[in-house]
């Protein structure tokens, strides 16, 4: 089977049984993506396929051979992170950082889909989605953290879809934690 | 997982040919087969991969109403701009499902052919007459407070887990389909499930290898549209009790309603004496709380799921009173 | 290997006044710097237990019992070996375990599973070339199995209940008299609370991988959170010396007590990798993480309360019933914060144990507290209304100022000061009557709980390398599983050596490196953190030494070393490198001053008055645990714990099937873990406070603060909201809804 991720090509033989995670994880030596559950119940596994967000572990890679797959190792590197990356990285949007890749790549997937103009479970206008907070955490619970970072994890979004409040930005937290530190 | 043999179908009239003996399956998005083939709670020895079939448009006809294709995704069938519009509780029903990732590739058809989320069903060891007929009902005298409280028989109390086929059902939508011998045929979507009885794992009228290919919405109707689901977490969880509703008010009466349930019975839930109950009448307390007797008049609870009798009625009465203004 | 020429050893047997910590310039501590491993987590390069590459890597699937009790009669191989993939198909009956180990525990955890405990109970692994064949053919093997006797329902088996060994906190405390208390005080309380068993859900399913190396020693990469304790139950599990076993666990995706003791998986793959000559990758499925690793015990709490009509308590009586698998000792220590957290002069703290054939009861975030301030916080709610008092007033009214059953004073105790910072904090002024408040179909309500978790220091320690080009490099088989150690030791050793953190490299996880407790019972940053303290001290004099000026003249800072009037580049005096070993050991402190953190939370709450629904609407925790050491992950801990809270109250359940004993909902899908949307943004703030009684560092455990209380604040908002008191936990919507207006 031939396959397309983070722009390079791939060539494996792998078992018709396949899912696209396992195929990252065990053939392809892309470990970035995590298996939590198997079932599409935690998203640590979220990639993108084609632009959107979808659970790998539910998806079989035969039949995603024609598709453009993204996980977070084509999103940034350690040495270039993505901007969605970095905030999760100054807002401490993490602990453990298991979900943190399928947060991540969920929350690039979901920025776009604001952007398209989607709305959500929690959208008073169907037509007019807004980036609030109910919004964001409504979009991002497809994603468990049983770590909890989901305050944070709210801002890092925020942030990076330009619509943090005064005080919310990484900067402001950190400033006022420090203060708090030093009071 | 067992092994299965795999083919992709590039046509519909292929796919319905590749599908050969009652263990083979059509996979879409796949999110439910795959999960419960980890399981081997379902075992086809063959998929035919319809994902590519040019079966993922949403058209407006003539007569003003929707035919959706069988492989939309749900996202993209709930942020259509003619679904908000026109059918804003199918928007709403959607959205209030699973996940974002989940819904990216969950599609149409799939969707309304969701298994059961009984804890039973799911796990091979257990008896369950839906996955192995004939075996039993753990779920019955288990533990069962998800379970259903309409429409359930002796062999089976699972519930229908679908939000969506919930709002289709109020919108009165009818489900096209293509079978093995090129027949095409259009099944109302109350007429599509089947009640448990004693052949519990038998839950649609289609045949083995009837393809759908769409889903045709009526045009808009009257009325305000609501979809409310209640649930134990905020989001990412199945509901409990939800009802799709459609009311008109004219003149202050209600001209018309339609009432879909879910979480109740084996199916997205309908009855006509709940609607029967309101038409004609002022939005009213009685009224509603006659349409909710209705509602309720054979329900039957299993123990810990009782609550959903008193949580069904108070759920319609308030949705009622949201839509009317009463 | 301690107290040779370059071991640091400081056994806390009186109070340390002074830190470095203090008198340091360098101004690392408390930062909120980010977390060093942030860049390998946010990239997907972070490498936990199943991700290490691993040549000729066979993949193992486990195979669980499917019969609650029983004995194993045989396994048919021969059925499944022959499927295309498969290699094998391994059990050793008598080396297997049948149980997780327990934290900290040396010795092997209970082994053998030719008697069938309870359903799940790992019973064989079948490797396969690829996972996939292996899932196949482990879902496929015929087991056949002799059904026995088990006890499945905790009501049906409460008759049987005894009094387990003493663990943590005495099974059974007596002081006075609760019974005569009760009938001569003018206001009482006594109430039962019942909380369930729960899970702890780290995202990372628990794996091992297993590698045997040619001189017959274990690699094991594992998601472990004690990999020395841990290297030391599996070596005696395989009939190994410990030195023949190393742990490698450099990322831990969450643990929450489910990864303190080794968990069936490391066996198997050990087992199975010896039998077939090849590594062994074994990964539970979510479902057996929920089947077969461990449980919080689900809880009995009669709690009763005796009080003058001032609110001063004269006796508290918590009473529970816990459950574990017949012939395991520990027990859930309901009652381990009630001992502290208020005086009171009658007093009867008892656990007994209920043997039910369900997976094994042990460590789940903050055991005890968890569950038992639910029950006393709650109770204590329960009494401020029955008294007409002002639910803060009557706990600062209880406040004690020495242990109240040790006579000894408290380390640091900040609790009055919590709970006034929090009420000013969160508008408790503002707080209505029960079933007041409403906000359009939302009936909303304030709740406060106290929070309480005991500190605990374990022996650890920690080798610190200075080198010449001016870097320095901390290792320790401590390991960082989400709570910031690696950032933490960075800042302390950047701190007190004067160097930034960006030239302070941690190697965590590997029991290779210098011993130490790991992470479990929030003592992690205090034990390994003052393993790095007594290391960096000790090079600091070296530094003096080098700069011919006494200790008390050095001024480490920027790298540099600044005294008797020139400085120097570090490197430049460290010759071809320096380093020191740490080594910290509770002591003489432990039982002259009683040691916890405290705090306070406040949660509002909103309750659905149609459906029953609860959502919480704020929640603020204000907690004094000694020194913050990075207020940034220390804050991020509270958020953790707080949210377990928020399942504690409203979500979290483990179902067992009365029948047999089958755990129904053993999925994410199912077991209810908070997710986003029911989380709001949650405020945390710290009191500053320093602990000279705890350890050199002055700072106490944080991890398993936030949970403490949490569940109960948001249960007594729920009455508050809607005047329903739920006394069964979670308070799911059902609960409620009897109790709600009519429409």
């Amino acid at each position: 089977m031939h396959f397309t991720i983070n722009g390079r090509g791939f060539d494996a033989d792998v078992d018709i049984r396949t899912s696209i995670l396992d195929l990252c994880r065990e053939h392809l030596g892309l470990t970035g993506a995590k298996k939590g559950c198997d079932h599409g119940q935690c998203g640590a596994c979220t990639m993108l396929i084609n632009g959107r967000r979808v659970n790998s572990c539910l998806t079989l890679a035969v039949m995603h051979q024609d598709d453009e797959i993204v996980t977070i190792e084509g999103l940034g590197q350690v040495d270039d992170l993505h901007p969605l990356q970095q905030a999760f990285v100054r807002h401490d949007g993490y602990q453990c950082g298991y979900c943190t890749p399928g947060q991540i790549c969920s929350a690039a997937g979901m920025l776009d889909e604001i952007t398209r103009g989607w709305p959500s479970h929690v959208s008073d206008d169907l037509a007019k989605p807004s980036l609030d907070d109910d919004e964001i955490a409504e979009r991002m619970s497809g994603n468990l953290c049983r770590c909890a970072a989901y305050p944070n994890i709210v801002d890092a979004i925020r942030e990076v879809g330009s619509a943090a409040p005064a005080g919310r930005t990484a900067d402001a937290k950190d400033a006022a934690m420090a203060e708090e530190i030093v009071a | 997982m067992k092994s299965f043999a795999y083919e992709r179908a590039e046509t519909p009239e292929a796919a319905v040919r590749d599908i050969d003996g009652a263990t083979a399956r059509f996979i879409a998005g796949g999110t439910n087969l795959l999960d419960l083939m980890k399981l081997q709670v379902e075992t086809p020895t063959k998929l035919v991969d319809i994902s590519r079939l040019d079966l993922a448009s949403i058209d407006r006809r003539d007569d003003g109403g929707l035919t959706i294709g069988a492989l939309v995704p749900n996202s993209d069938l709930a942020a259509d701009p003619q679904v908000i519009a026109g059918y804003e509780v199918l928007s709403r029903a959607l959205l209030a499902g699973a996940s974002g990732q989940l819904r990216n590739k969950a599609s149409t058809g799939g969707n309304l052919l969701q298994r059961t989320r009984c804890y039973y069903f799911y796990d091979t060891a257990s008896r369950c007459n839906k996955r192995s007929p004939g075996s039993g009902c753990d779920a019955i005298g288990g533990v069962n407070r998800i379970l259903a409280v309409l429409g359930t028989s002796p062999h089976c109390i699972a519930t229908h887990p679908s939000d969506m086929a919930v709002a289709m059902r109020a919108l009165d939508a009818t489900i096209l389909t293509l079978k093995p011998d090129g027949d095409r045929r259009r099944i109302s979507i109350h007429a599509l499930y089947r009640l448990p009885g004693d052949t519990p794992h038998i839950e649609t009228v289609l045949e083995p290898g009837e393809l759908i290919t769409h889903v045709e919405l009526p045009k808009p109707v009257a009325g305000r549209q609501v979809y409310r689901k209640v649930r134990d977490r905020a989001s990412y969880a199945f509901a409990l009790v939800s009802v799709a509703a459609i009311v008109a008010v004219e003149e202050g009466r209600i001209a018309s309603a339609s009432l879909a349930f879910g979480g109740l019975g084996p199916m997205p839930w309908r009855n006509a004496a709940v609607e029967a109950a309101l038409v004609g009448q002022a939005p009213s307390a009685d009224a509603f709380a006659a349409a909710a007797d209705a509602l309720v008049a054979d329900a039957r609870g299993y123990g810990a799921n009782d609550f959903k009798i008193p949580l069904a009625r108070r759920t319609l009465i308030a949705t009622l009173r949201d839509l009317t203004g009463a | 290997m301690f107290g040779f020429g370059t071991t640091n050893s400081l056994t806390m047997d009186k109070p340390h006044p002074e830190s470095l910590l203090d008198s340091a310039v360098q101004g690392s501590i408390g930062r909120p710097f980010d977390r060093i491993d942030g860049p390998s987590k946010v990239s997907g390069t972070a490498t936990y237990a199943a991700e290490y590459p691993v040549d000729n890597l066979a993949y193992g699937f486990l195979v669980g019992a499917r019969i609650g009790a029983g004995t194993l009669i045989s396994i048919d191989a021969d059925a499944v070996r022959s499927m295309p993939g498969v290699i094998d198909v391994v059990t050793d009956l008598d080396r297997f375990i049948r149980v997780a180990g327990q934290g900290g525990e040396t010795q092997p955890p209970t082994q053998g599973v030719r008697d069938i405990a309870f359903m799940g109970e790992i019973v064989a692994i079948v490797v396969a070339e690829s996972y996939e064949a292996a899932r196949d053919a482990a879902l496929r093997l015929p087991v056949t199995y002799e059904a026995g006797e088990g006890a499945y329902a905790f009501a049906a088996a409460r008759a049987k209940s005894y009094v387990p060994p003493d663990g943590v906190t005495p099974a059974h405390f007596n002081q006075g008299d609760v019974d005569a208390a009760m009938a001569e005080a003018p206001v009482t309380i006594d109430a039962t609370y019942v909380t369930p068993s729960q899970n702890s859900a780290a995202m990372e399913p628990h794996a091992s991988i297993a590698v045997w190396e040619d001189d017959g020693s274990l690699t094991l990469y594992g998601a472990y959170q004690m990999p020395s304790t841990d290297a030391s139950q599996l070596a005696k599990c395989l009939g190994l010396s410990a030195k023949k076993v190393r742990i490698v666990s450099r990322y831990i995706g969450g643990g929450f007590g489910s990864k303190l003791g080794i968990a069936p998986e490391s066996v198997a793959a050990a087992i199975a990798a010896k039998q077939i000559g090849r590594p062994v990758k074994a990964v539970m499925a979510r479902q057996q993480v929920f089947e077969a690793t461990v449980r919080r015990s689900n809880t009995e709490q009669r709690v009763r309360l005796a009080a003058t009509r001032d609110g001063k308590l004269t006796a508290i009586g918590q009473e529970s019933l816990v459950s574990n698998q017949p012939g395991e000792d520990f027990f859930e220590p309901v009652g381990i914060g009630t001992h502290m957290i208020y005086s009171g002069e009658n007093r009867l703290i008892t656990h007994d144990q209920v043997p039910l054939n369900l997976v094994l009861s042990g460590s789940m975030r903050a055991p005890g507290e968890a569950v038992g301030m639910i029950g006393l916080e709650c109770a204590m709610d329960e009494l401020a209304e029955r008294l007409g008092m002002d639910p803060i007033v009557l706990r600062k009214t209880n406040d004690a100022s020495v242990d109240p059953e040790k006579g000894v004073p408290f380390s640091s105790r900040s609790l009055s000061r919590a709970l006034d910072e929090g009420a000013r904090r969160f508008g408790w002024a503002r707080r209505a009557g029960p079933g007041e408040a409403r906000d359009g179909e939302w009936l909303i309500g304030m709740g406060v709980a106290s929070a309480v978790r005991g500190n605990m220091l374990m022996e650890s320690s920690a080798k610190v390398e200075l080198r010449p080009d001016g870097t320095a490099t901390i290792s320790s088989s401590m390991t960082d599983i989400g709570t910031g150690s690696y950032t933490i030791l960075a800042q302390i050793a950047s701190e007190i050596l004067g160097l930034p953190v960006d030239r302070i490299t941690v190697a965590l996880g590997d029991t290779n490196d210098p011993p130490a407790a790991g992470s479990g019972g929030s003592w992690g940053a205090g034990s390994a953190g003052s393993a790095v303290y007594l290391a960096c001290e000790m090079l600091r004099g070296k530094l003096a030494k080098a700069m011919r000026v006494e200790d008390s003249a050095l001024t480490l800072k920027d790298g540099m070393a600044i005294g008797n009037n020139r400085s120097s580049p570090i490197g430049e005096i460290v010759g071809d490198g320096l380093e020191a070993i740490g080594h910290i050991k509770p002591g003489k402190q432990e039982k002259a001053t009683t040691q916890a953190s405290f705090g306070a939370h406040f949660a509002e709450v909103g309750v659905n008055r149609v459906t029953g629904e609860v959502r919480v609407r704020r929640m603020l925790g204000v907690f004094a645990a000694g020194r913050v050491l990075n207020a940034k992950t220390a804050r991020s801990q509270c958020l953790g714990g707080m949210t377990f809270g928020i399942g504690a109250a409203l979500t979290e359940e483990l179902l067992h099937d009365p029948r047999n004993g089958k755990l129904v909902n053993r999925d994410l899908a199912e077991y209810h873990v908070p997710v986003n949307a029911d989380v709001p943004q949650l405020e945390v703030h710290f009191l500053s406070e320093r602990d000279v009684h705890a350890n050199p560092i002055h700072a106490k455990g944080i991890g398993e603060l936030g949970i403490s209380g949490a569940a109960a604040a948001i249960a007594n908002a729920i009455y508050n909201a809607c005047k329903v008191r739920v006394r069964s936990f979670p308070v799911t919507l059902d609960k409620l809804l009897p109790g709600l207006p009519d429409l």
